[in-house]
């Protein structure tokens, strides 16, 4: 039997990483929350790999905390090793990475969630969800508390129906043997939802002081860490390293040997795999003219022996993973502390949502994470994020935040999810940005923080920080365009020599001086510095956006354009099937989706640019029609 | 597509008249032909609704192109309730892909099919009454102009750009790779590799857009039969034609292997000429004649050219002839007009009474212009008539090719000036989605489809 067990604004079900971040927001946006877990010592759980950021990842955690998230606050209090990525390419695909101490990251963030206003953690397990005439009011646990709610965010995780696979082994799990949640999924289908199958896995785990490091490739973080936070004022400096070993041929024989026994091959998995993070297995059925594989030793915390295997996630059994471990170099001893596994899973499909993460089908229902069908720590904080910033600004009356794939990562991810859905787990990758120069990690503050500010994330001290900070960035800039040097300046050959490149033999701008490919900032400052010493984040930035100015421009222009298409909306009332002009597949897609403006429409799978011109003219005619009535 | 840039094309029907008019429509449409007009005025400053006299020229070259007549007509007073230019120049086909190629070098954007129209219904100047007629005609027209471009990238120039595209998408997911996942055990792409890459692809495009200009795409001219008893003169006969350096000929091996297409432009007007094997001197034509297939051949012919010999009286076989292309478009060409005459014209004339005939003397290439000004005149009074569509999806492929020709050069300047690969990739990434244009190919996932691949990842 239920009990009345309490009446919130906002109820966030899950307390993972996309959970976090949608309770958190929606909490400190001024709504009462309630966040419930099925265990509550998996808060902010990383049960994979023990990192955050990297490319496209490290953006969106940039972004997350342009817009008040709390990834990045919470991986730079806690992390062992920091590397920016990708030095040597261009400003756009730079990417901070850390190792995180899975531990202190899981503490950090409860603490954080325990002390913030508004906020009650709570752990439960959700059966049911609370349905009325198409809305959803709130959820029923399985202990028969009856919670309301003006609106519900659904974050499941691996959790929803998950099963774990090792070899012929299989059972009802959540991530790492938490409990599954099997109702829920049952639940969900009854309502209308289409679910999908998907599947991930993770590899083993090894005691550190059984590994010969001396036999493998040291991997240290920076000398000088750089901060996820714009926040952030002092970076850990103490660091501990990851270390590099290889497969071998002994290695491959096994897995060859054992395939039989693979779930993947021998029919046992039936959820859809990411391929852009094969198990080992996959690898060397596919690639089965390489060599050897990477693989990396990561400490999964400073309080902790255990190392995770990056490179090795498998769902052989549990023998064969240990052969596989000894088979390589400074692993021969090694002790395996837990097995790899692969897990499946239930998530719906995510063009079920609307761009502000609310299901079509339940007002009031928002869903975020592994369930919309993403893989990632990063992924699913970015959407917890959105859902609770947009469930809170529903619950007070206000219109959804919507970022564009021109503002943020963010929306590139989300909007790919809900227009063109995805069939198999969903990773970020840079290469899925059109405005990839656009959405640099260096200038997601520069992007975002004023949305922040908006919605009420970013504080007022912050704020005015932030916007002293673009002002320098301004006023610096303008400084750089309108200097000219002279030949015969005291300093400017000098440098020039020095960095090899030509001589000035005529007056030149300093921004043209800039854009040489072999003069920096630093030479800039050199031959002309600014009139008082600026901070080093405005000089990167000052370098970036004169140096880059032909690309960025051009960008900007393609995301000017973009805009004016998004700008054209679309009534979701529209009944495609009307359109006579248009083609069938549109009509259908179309009718699923529901598109919101014009440019979302054209970006769905096999629409064409006449079925476009068609809607454009019904539309006009729809709205000439509606004006007169 | 989807929003107001400036739009061209042309106006008139191809065949239909003896000048075109080219139509630009949109914001920037009197900057942009401002920028390659000369006449008396800048057009920027003249008055709405009003006609000038001048010159289109090239402002790269400076080369004159064009002799034209330009109206401005400002907006809302026009048709799309944009501003609107129109350029009147004769209506060869060459001279009007001229201009338009040359307004489209200058910022405006080919317009897509209906798109004159959808503008003029969007900006309200179309009656909503009309909406559903504008729907069906944009409708229509795409369907025709993708039937009509598929038609005509079917066969090598797709394959030349499928190869092209996938050459691309490797060098492209390798790339993306090593940014994407810049631990993993991958090599970095060179930026001299890349280069290197980037001349060869910027070469086939060139090769390309040469065989594009020169013609060679426009699969779908007149389809025109070379006719005649042997040593008439019909190979010296299409040798003049072609040597005027006017005339194109490439082979094309056509259905079957003894039937070879081969293009020629005559004035303007493209000539698709089937069946060339009949003309070699060694083919028995009356046996030709008497194959079926030459007389289904024969009757697809949009146009006969049929040569004669002056210098023979007419034959048995000459009259089978006249019998298999009768009440067809004939230009009757009676050929060794230098020779002493044993032809009875008077009978030929009989027998193509309203068909121009025309004397030549292949050898001392004498008459050759008179043939050419007969085939125009044919076209151009309208009596062959032409779809439009052909020649414009041909402009979409001069000028996307043109675009993608010019990604890859942007992206060897930026490689020239040591620019980090990613943002080179902006541009390679956009040579390779506009000869996916070409083509019809949708850009979608394929280069996240490639990567994953190409390259063994994992975490």
């Amino acid at each position: 039997m239920g009990y009345e067990a309490g009446s919130y604004d906002v109820i966030v079900i899950g307390a993972g990483h996309a959970g976090c971040e949608a309770a958190l927001a929606a909490a400190r946006m001024g709504c009462s929350t309630l966040l419930l877990t099925i265990n509550l010592d998996a808060v902010a759980y990383m049960p994979c790999n023990p990192s955050v950021g990297g490319p496209a990842k490290g953006h969106v955690v940039r972004e997350l905390d342009a817009l008040g998230g709390e990834m990045g606050r919470n991986t730079d209090k806690t992390y062992i090793q920091m590397r920016m990525l990708n030095t040597g390419k261009g400003p756009a695909v730079h990417a901070l990475r850390a190792q995180a101490d899975k531990f202190a990251y899981q503490h950090e963030m409860k603490k954080t969630i325990e002390n913030t206003p508004n906020l009650q953690l709570r752990q439960g397990m959700v059966d049911e969800l609370i349905v009325n005439n198409g809305v959803c009011e709130g959820v029923i646990t399985q202990t028969g508390a009856e919670y309301r709610a003006k609106a519900v965010v659904l974050t499941t995780g691996t959790y929803l129906r998950g099963k774990i696979i090792i070899g012929d082994l299989q059972y009802e799990s959540g991530p790492n043997n938490m409990r599954a949640s099997v109702k829920l999924a049952q639940n969900l289908k009854e309502l209308g939802f289409e679910l999908v199958r998907f599947k991930t896995g993770t590899p083993p785990r090894v005691h550190k002081n059984t590994i010969d490091f001396d036999k493998m490739e040291i991997q240290p973080g920076d000398p000088e860490p750089r901060a996820f936070s714009y926040e952030t004022t002092e970076t850990i400096k103490d660091q501990l390293p990851c270390w590099l070993t290889y497969t071998n041929e002994e290695t491959h024989e096994l897995i060859n040997s054992n395939l039989h026994r693979a779930p993947m091959y021998s029919g046992a998995i039936e959820g859809t795999g990411p391929r852009y993070c094969p198990s080992i297995e996959d690898k060397v059925v596919r690639f089965n003219d390489k060599p050897r594989h990477q693989i990396f030793l990561e400490p999964e915390g400073r309080n902790t022996e255990e190392m995770y295997v990056q490179g090795l996630s498998t769902s052989l059994p549990e023998e064969v993973q240990l052969g596989m471990l000894r088979s390589m170099a400074g692993m021969e001893k090694v002790e395996m502390m837990r097995a790899g596994y692969a897990i499946e899973y239930d998530s719906i499909v995510p063009t079920q949502l609307w761009p502000s993460l609310e299901t079509k089908r339940l007002e009031g229902l928002f869903t975020a994470g592994q369930i919309n069908g993403t893989s990632g720590y990063e992924e699913a904080a970015a959407q917890g994020l959105m859902a609770g910033i947009n469930a809170a600004r529903k619950v007070q009356g206000k219109e959804p935040v919507i970022l564009g794939r021109g503002d943020a990562y963010i929306g590139v991810l989300i909007d790919d999810l809900v227009t063109k859905g995805t069939s198999e787990p969903y990773r970020l990758l840079t290469s899925r940005a059109e405005y990839r120069l656009l959405l640099r990690h260096d200038n997601a503050d520069l992007r975002l923080t004023d949305i922040g500010y908006e919605i009420g994330l970013i504080s007022e001290e912050r704020y005015q920080r932030f916007t002293k900070k673009r002002a320098l960035v301004e006023q610096e800039k303008e400084r750089i365009e309108n200097t000219r040097i002279r030949p015969d300046h005291p300093e400017v050959q000098a440098v020039l020599r020095e960095v090899g490149t030509p001589e000035l033999t005529e007056v030149i701008g300093l921004d043209q001086l800039l854009r040489r490919p072999e003069i920096t900032y630093a030479h800039i400052e050199r031959i002309s510095p600014a009139p008082e010493e600026l901070p080093a984040e405005v000089k990167e930035q000052v370098e970036i956006q004169i140096k880059y100015d032909g690309y960025i421009r051009k960008s900007l222009q393609q995301v000017e354009r973009m805009k004016k298409v998004e700008e054209r909306r679309i009534p979701t009332d529209i009944d495609y099937h009307l359109i006579s002009g248009m083609s069938k597949e549109a009509r259908e897609k179309m009718s699923k989706i529901r598109p919101l403006n014009i440019g979302q429409a054209s970006r769905i799978s096999g629409v064409n640019p006449a079925d476009i011109s068609v809607l454009m003219v019904y539309l006009e005619q729809y709205n000439r029609v509606a004006s007169k009535v | 597509m989807l929003d107001m840039d400036t739009i061209a094309a042309v106006a008139t029907p191809m065949g239909e008249g003896g000048v075109a008019i080219i139509r630009v429509s949109g914001t920037d449409s009197i900057d942009i032909v401002d920028k390659i007009y000369r006449g008396k005025e800048k057009l920027s400053t003249v008055d709405s609704h009003t006609i000038h006299y001048g010159f289109l020229i090239d402002p790269q070259s400076g080369e004159r192109v064009e002799e034209v007549l330009v109206s401005v007509m400002r907006a809302p007073r026009t048709f799309t309730r944009e501003d609107v230019v129109e350029v009147n120049c004769h209506g060869g086909i060459v001279s009007v892909q001229r201009v338009l190629e040359l307004i489209l070098a200058n910022g405006a954007r080919l317009a897509e099919p209906g798109e004159f129209t959808k503008r003029a219904f969007l900006n309200g100047r179309i009656d909503l009454s009309q909406a559903e007629a504008v729907i069906d005609l944009i409708r229509a027209k795409t369907d025709r102009a993708m039937k009509v471009a598929l038609a005509q990238v079917e066969g090598r120039l797709s394959r030349e750009i499928r190869e092209l595209r996938q050459n691309l998408i490797e060098a492209m997911a390798h790339i993306e790779v090593t940014l994407d996942y810049p631990e993993h055990d991958v090599e970095d792409v060179t930026l001299n590799l890349l280069r290197d890459k980037c001349v060869e692809v910027k070469k086939e495009i060139a090769g390309m857009l040469q065989t594009a200009k020169q013609g060679k795409i426009l699969r779908d001219g007149l389809s025109t039969a070379i006719v005649g008893r042997p040593n008439v003169g019909k190979s010296s006969l299409l040798n003049s034609l072609v040597q005027e350096e006017k005339a194109i000929v490439t082979d094309v091996a056509g259905t079957t292997r003894d039937v070879i297409e081969e293009y020629v432009n005559v004035r303007g007007v493209p000539l698709r000429l089937i069946d060339t094997a009949g003309i070699r001197e060694t083919e028995d034509i009356v046996e030709r004649i008497g194959v079926e297939k030459s007389r289904q051949l024969l009757q697809q012919a949009d146009l006969i050219l049929l040569v004669l010999n002056y210098n023979e009286p007419l034959q048995p076989d000459d009259y089978r002839i006249f019998e298999a292309i009768a009440g067809m478009n004939v230009v009757v060409i009676v050929n060794k007009f230098d020779l002493p005459q044993r032809i009875d014209l008077e009978d030929v004339k009989k027998h193509f009474l309203k068909q121009p005939l025309v004397m030549t003397s292949a050898r001392e290439e004498k008459g050759i212009d008179l043939l050419e000004q007969a085939i125009s005149e044919i076209f151009f009074t309208g009596r062959v008539q032409q779809e439009d569509l052909t020649y414009v999806s041909n402009t979409r492929h001069i000028e996307l090719l043109r675009q993608a020709e010019q990604a890859v050069t942007d992206a060897i300047e930026a490689i020239e000036l040591r620019t980090p690969v990613d943002m080179v990739q902006i541009d390679i990434k956009k040579a390779w989605e506009l000869l996916g244009e070409v083509i019809g190919e949708s850009v979608g996932e394929d280069l996240i489809d490639q990567i994953f691949s190409q390259f063994c990842l994992g975490k």
